[in-house]
């Protein structure tokens, strides 16, 4: 994230103009950077192709690290630091363990993916979000296309490609 | 998916629903088969095979609770048709019919509640206002019909052998003067006594089915309004189901606990817990999102449902998934509070049960909690119609055997096991809800044409 890139951002007015507009630009062989949109846009993930999310698998990960750790914290501490007999209990009773296990889980897996969600997004204390257009936060699709990786076509071929597919403003170049 | 547009004129293609004579024929078959079971089983039964429990008579029964922290446990249970140590104090004989009655009774809760939760499906999703079921609305729609079919089988049960399955019915042990006398039993007696029982189990069903047909007469009547466009700008059969459906929600949210103390908890008449009823309704619950799924899944590889997507099933997989963690946290917010706080009246419940009945014990949680909570965790297998049936049916299975496990302590105790008598009789159930869902069925559009969500259902998309 260090290097700033060049970008052309299109800005469009109408989900009914950008999925078809994202489908066909996409055919040219331009590589569209991403669509930032006001409010989930159905098919839009499909019609851009994205991969699988792999949060899912972080989630696991995070999940699993917290019921290692609470699993291991609590049969230490009340199994052979310092046991104690509490209601005449086993020194190590397995349902007493549930719930502090259950819910260490479910924290260190909403703390780490909420982490994830900071780096993987550049956001965070000190780091400047990256915001092509804030009206994408309004009431416009913004998408951006990174000129650096679309070599084969010229700046001018994009922005020229762009206002084919029903832009509704000049497209500009931004560099974040 | 991406692309592929698909218009309301398609929807006039799509294949409903025939009994055919095949299907017609297979059912017939299993209920001979069904038939037949029962009644070599039964055979057998009086020959003395397959009856359990004989190895047990021997008098040192008793001894081997007594050693424990929980020895009183097992005085409060001691007379009458109920628990663990009582059996050898020299009641009554065990006599086959006892554990025919309680067979009966227990798959007749069993499917009571997949017939309820067809209902309550239908009703929740008015009254969220979900457009993705539409497409498969009319599945949960036909559950209904099998309520009155288990309401007469549960009432004749009652009737003739309610002495077998609930200890209380005995009038004797609230007799002060009888030497029979129960002063616990005593206190309950006027919520749990015959004529209550008898007028809250007609109730529940009766207002179940009413508002069950209500729906049902709203959708079908929805389904023959012609001009979809002049309707659908004036909804009203579908406004009229959100009423009926939040009567019924509220109706539903007392009746399922009440039902599941009255059916279910009673058997155990001294023990008590206050999450029974959500204990039972999430048994329940998953059951019938499991039962709904595998239909989805069937009727679908028989080429039915061509608009049903994968997102669909996902849903329905979703759902299996949640309420089988949800179920777990009930089972185990019931367990720990009664683990800990070891009291004996309260642990006799879960000592029965571990010590009479250990190895379905465990099994309960790991084929209820560890399966559907591992299997069904990723995408694919939620995706995947092969992979949804293994999950819906290994569930329904495993909650039948909760419900076992609910029912059997209390009421035959050792005398209780898997044999061919069981058999048939899910065998016969199974075919019976069958029969009556699919004639149901068949006689509607597969697809209700003219719900307002019903372009939503067909976009749905996760």
């Amino acid at each position: 994230m260090a290097d700033a890139s060049k970008y052309i951002v299109g800005v469009f007015d109408d989900e009914d103009v950008l999925l078809p507009a994202v489908k066909k630009i996409r055919e040219t062989g331009v590589q569209i950077h991403d669509v930032y949109t006001p409010y989930p846009v159905h098919h839009l993930d499909t019609y851009l192709g994205y991969k699988r999310t792999r949060l899912g698998k972080a989630a696991f990960m995070f999940g699993a690290t917290g019921t290692t750790l609470a699993i291991t914290m609590i049969s230490y501490m009340l199994g052979f630091d310092w046991p104690m007999d509490i209601g005449g209990k086993d020194f190590l009773p397995a349902p007493n363990f549930v719930p502090v296990t259950f819910e260490a889980t479910v924290l260190i897996s909403a703390l780490g993916m909420v982490g994830t969600f900071l780096v993987s997004r550049n956001l965070g204390p000190g780091k400047k979000a990256k915001m092509f257009d804030p009206r994408s936060t309004d009431d416009k699709h913004v998408m951006a296309i990174n000129l650096d990786k679309n070599t084969k076509h010229s700046k001018d071929e994009i922005v020229a490609i762009l206002k084919e597919h029903g832009v509704t403003e000049e497209p500009k170049e931004v560099e974040l | 998916m991406a692309g592929k547009h698909i218009s309301l004129s398609d929807l006039s293609q799509e294949k409903n629903f025939e009994f055919t004579p095949k299907l017609r024929k297979q059912l017939i078959t299993a209920i001979v088969v069904g038939v037949a079971l029962l009644v070599i089983g039964i055979i057998l039964w009086n020959f003395g095979i397959g009856l359990g429990g004989e190895e047990h008579h021997g008098a040192g029964h008793g001894g081997g609770h007594e050693g424990g922290s929980h020895g009183g446990g097992h005085a409060p249970e001691g007379h009458g048709a109920g628990g663990g140590g009582g059996e050898a104090g020299g009641h009554h004989a065990f006599h086959w019919t006892k554990r025919l009655f309680v067979d009966i009774w227990h798959n007749g809760v069993f499917f009571t509640g997949i017939g309820v939760i067809g209902v309550f499906f239908v009703a929740f999703n008015y009254l969220a206002q979900a457009g993705w079921s539409t497409l498969i609305k009319r599945i949960p729609e036909t559950f209904g019909n099998f309520l009155p079919i288990t309401g007469v089988i549960l009432l004749a049960m009652f009737f003739i052998g309610g002495h077998d399955i609930f200890h209380w019915t005995d009038t004797s042990l609230s007799d002060p003067k009888s030497p029979n006398f129960d002063k616990i039993i005593a206190g309950k007696v006027s919520y749990l006594n015959t004529p209550f029982f008898l007028v809250r189990t007609i109730l529940y069903f009766g207002l179940w089915y009413l508002m069950f047909r209500l729906l049902r007469k709203m959708s079908l009547k929805e389904d023959q309004e012609v001009d979809f466009y002049k309707y659908s700008k004036n909804p009203i059969f579908h406004k009229k189901s959100g009423i009926y459906a939040a009567i019924f929600i509220v109706i539903f949210a007392v009746t399922s606990s009440t039902a599941a103390w009255d059916w279910v908890m009673s058997i155990d008449t001294h023990w008590f817990s206050t999450m029974f009823g959500w204990y039972m309704f999430a048994s329940w619950f998953v059951t019938g999102m499991a039962t709904i799924a595998l239909y989805v899944v069937v009727l679908k590889g028989y080429g039915y449902f061509k608009y049903v997507k994968d997102s669909h099933i996902h849903d329905l997989g979703k759902f299996i998934f949640a309420f089988s963690i949800f179920w777990t946290y009930i089972w185990f917010a019931q367990f720990l509070l009664i683990y800990y706080a070891n009291i004996p009246e309260e642990t006799v419940y879960f000592l029965h049960r571990m010590e009479d009945f250990g190895f379905l014990f465990y099994f309960n949680i790991i084929i209820n909690f560890a399966f559907p909570f591992l299997f069904l965790m990723t995408r694919a297998s939620k995706r995947r119609m092969i992979l949804v049936k293994i999950a819906a049916v290994g569930v329904i299975l495993g909650h039948w055997l909760d419900f076992y496990l609910m029912i059997m302590p209390g009421t035959i105790g050792k005398h209780a096991g898997f044999g061919l008598v069981e058999i048939g009789l899910a065998v016969l159930f199974v075919a019976g809800f069958i029969w009556v869902t699919a004639s149901a069925l068949a006689k509607a559009n597969i697809i209700p044409k003219n719900h307002p969500m019903i372009e939503e259902s067909l976009y749905h998309d996760v």
